[in-house]
């Protein structure tokens, strides 16, 4: 475990860091050296090195300069105040997680519709794939305009894009897990004479949660993506999105990494709620671990 | 006098599910019918959805504003072809195509150096695996700073959203020869590099193409996204968003229909290389079952 994971997976962080840590100075070299030219000062190796650590709008911000930007706008400023991160990211949760909830639950009615239906699966199947081809979000800034027209605004404008991103993978993956009985099983409930609303129910139901599980892992991810693009075209003050945003304009690098820093954060953490989720309910299910 | 419509779109649609209905049932003597009609049940879908979509919209007397009407859109996109083109070019030729095939590129090299060191491989997949998840296009403002307004800018953050995808799939795909094949090869004294070549990267074509598929569509994303954050006045995510500021919605359906295609048209190339590519993989060989 140690040896097999750990150890090769710190390391590869690690040398994340360095090379990281090599390239602040590497970028930042020039803005320094150029400042020192104009106050006409000569300026030794050393100096620039400590100056790219500490500039306060640098080309690429250092490690630590993120970290105490992360710390001071998560845990000194109050989570209601508009310039904590943790306010910001909450914006953006609740429009991923309204988004992901109405996204998954439509992409398995969906799916059941499509299992039950031959006609539903002939026609929309080759719809649904063909819309995942399309770049999504070129719709995001339109359809938040267009529901602002009528009187839609606040959460569920954003939350729709989440919608729209999340319930594709669902949908698909369903699909394949309400059909992974094989037909000895099927068989095996015609024999019981069971009928199609018994078969989803005990056994294309209980047979379809792995693949569920997968498929709300991406979902989700792909959730808090749609979240952070809803809020980009359509000038949006708070949120994670709108963070980037406004750090883009006004060149905040710190803040655009903090931002970033933060969506990752909440990404993971989403994906490995998800993932627990997934290990208590196959568990509960008599899955070996 | 407008209901006629909305009737008219209702009634195309009933008559288009009963025809489906129909169709599904049917078993056609001759095997190019019954090609056509497995075309043909998604088309007429497609095709209800629009009409239906032009109706409500005249019925209705929605504003254009709000939502064009389908034939609106047409006239638009027929009438602003060079614009569309102009746009076409500056971010799917140059930012898209060149940014894929960096990532996709670098991503399948770094997989095979790495693949030789199991280390660097535990290390390297579940950082993969996680970077994966997260939402890379937030790193485009960061990308705008460092490349500057034009594509290349934008060819940055495809080449990031693409090479982690790739580097996963590749490494997964590279291990899939079975143990007892790659014995085999060795009885045979082969080297690495002939292992390599006739063995294990025709065991990974199918991962590979899996990784392909998904970043053809992660390019574009890619691409349209990190326009948001400042280009010149030309690409397909600069007019999107500032023709929804203009109220110019036709105008923006006509480019989303554009994206729609090359985003369909690009997944598509990649799927019918893979056809030729994997013509033995069992998923191709019973996919037209």
């Amino acid at each position: 475990m140690l040896r097999e994971r750990v150890l090769p997976v710190a390391t590869v962080v690690f040398a994340i860091l360095a090379i990281w840590c090599v390239f602040v100075v590497v970028m930042n070299r020039q803005f320094v050296e150029d400042q020192a030219r104009r106050a006409g000062q000569e300026i030794t190796f050393g100096e620039i090195v400590s100056q790219a650590y500490t500039l306060e709008r640098p080309v690429l911000p250092s490690p630590h300069q993120v970290a105490a930007e992360l710390w001071s706008t998560t845990v000194k400023k109050k989570i209601t105040s508009k310039r904590s991160l943790v306010y910001h990211a909450w914006i953006t949760l609740s429009s991923t997680l309204l988004g992901f909830a109405i996204g998954s639950g439509f992409g398995i009615i969906l799916a059941i519709a499509i299992v039950h239906n031959r006609t539903m699966e002939r026609s929309m199947m080759p719809w649904i794939i063909a819309s995942q081809t399309i770049p999504i979000i070129a719709i995001a800034p339109m359809l938040i305009v267009v529901l602002n027209a009528i009187g839609i605004t606040g959460l569920l404008p954003k939350a729709l894009i989440s919608t729209y991103l999340s319930f594709f993978p669902v949908a698909v993956g369903m699909v394949s897990g309400l059909r992974s009985p094989d037909q000895l099983q099927l068989d095996l409930m015609r024999t019981y004479n069971a009928n199609d609303r018994q078969i989803l129910w005990k056994l294309r139901l209980p047979s379809a949660m792995p693949y569920l599980f997968t498929s709300l892992k991406i979902a989700i991810a792909i959730s808090l993506v749609g979240a952070i693009i809803a809020e980009l075209p359509t000038g949006a003050v708070a949120g994670l999105g709108a963070r980037l945003l406004s750090g883009s304009y006004y060149g905040q690098t710190v803040q655009i990494w903090s931002a970033l820093f933060m969506a990752a954060i909440l990404a993971s953490v989403l994906v490995a709620i998800v993932g627990l989720a997934q290990t208590a309910v196959l568990k509960r299910m008599g899955a070996r671990p | 006098m407008n209901d006629g419509f909305v009737w008219f779109a209702i009634a195309f649609w009933l008559g288009g599910w009963a025809f489906n209905e129909w169709l599904v049932r049917q078993k056609f003597s001759n095997p190019a019918l019954n090609r056509l009609a497995w075309f043909a049940v998604p088309v007429i879908f497609g095709a209800a959805i629009i009409i239906i979509w032009e109706g409500v919209v005249i019925a209705f007397n929605i504003p254009p504003i709000l939502l064009p009407a389908p034939s609106d859109v047409w006239v638009r996109l027929i009438n602003s072809l060079p614009i569309l083109w102009a746009d076409f070019r500056q971010t799917f030729l140059k930012a898209v195509l060149i940014g894929y095939a960096i990532g996709c590129g670098s991503g399948f090299l770094v997989a095979i150096l790495i693949d030789r060191s199991p280390f660097l491989k535990n290390g390297l997949l579940p950082f993969g695996n996680f970077v994966s998840a997260l939402p890379i296009v937030g790193i485009a403002p960061i990308m705008v700073m460092w490349f500057g307004f034009d594509w290349p800018s934008k060819a940055a953050v495809v080449v990031v959203a693409t090479f982690f995808p790739m580097l996963v799939n590749t490494i997964q795909g590279l291990s899939a020869s079975s143990s007892m094949e790659r014995d085999l090869m060795r009885t045979y004294a082969a080297t690495w590099s002939q292992t390599l070549i006739k063995l294990r990267l025709p065991a990974a074509w199918p991962f590979i193409f899996n990784a392909l598929k998904i970043n053809s569509t992660l390019a574009l994303i890619g691409a349209i996204v990190a326009e948001f954050f400042g280009t010149p006045t030309v690409g397909m995510g600069f007019r999107i968003s500032t023709e929804v500021g203009r109220a110019n919605i036709d105008m923006v359906w006509a480019e989303i229909a554009v994206a729609a295609l090359a985003g369909s048209a690009f997944y598509g190339v990649v799927a019918l290389i893979q056809r030729v590519v994997t013509f033995w993989h069992p998923s191709v060989r019973s996919g037209r079952s």
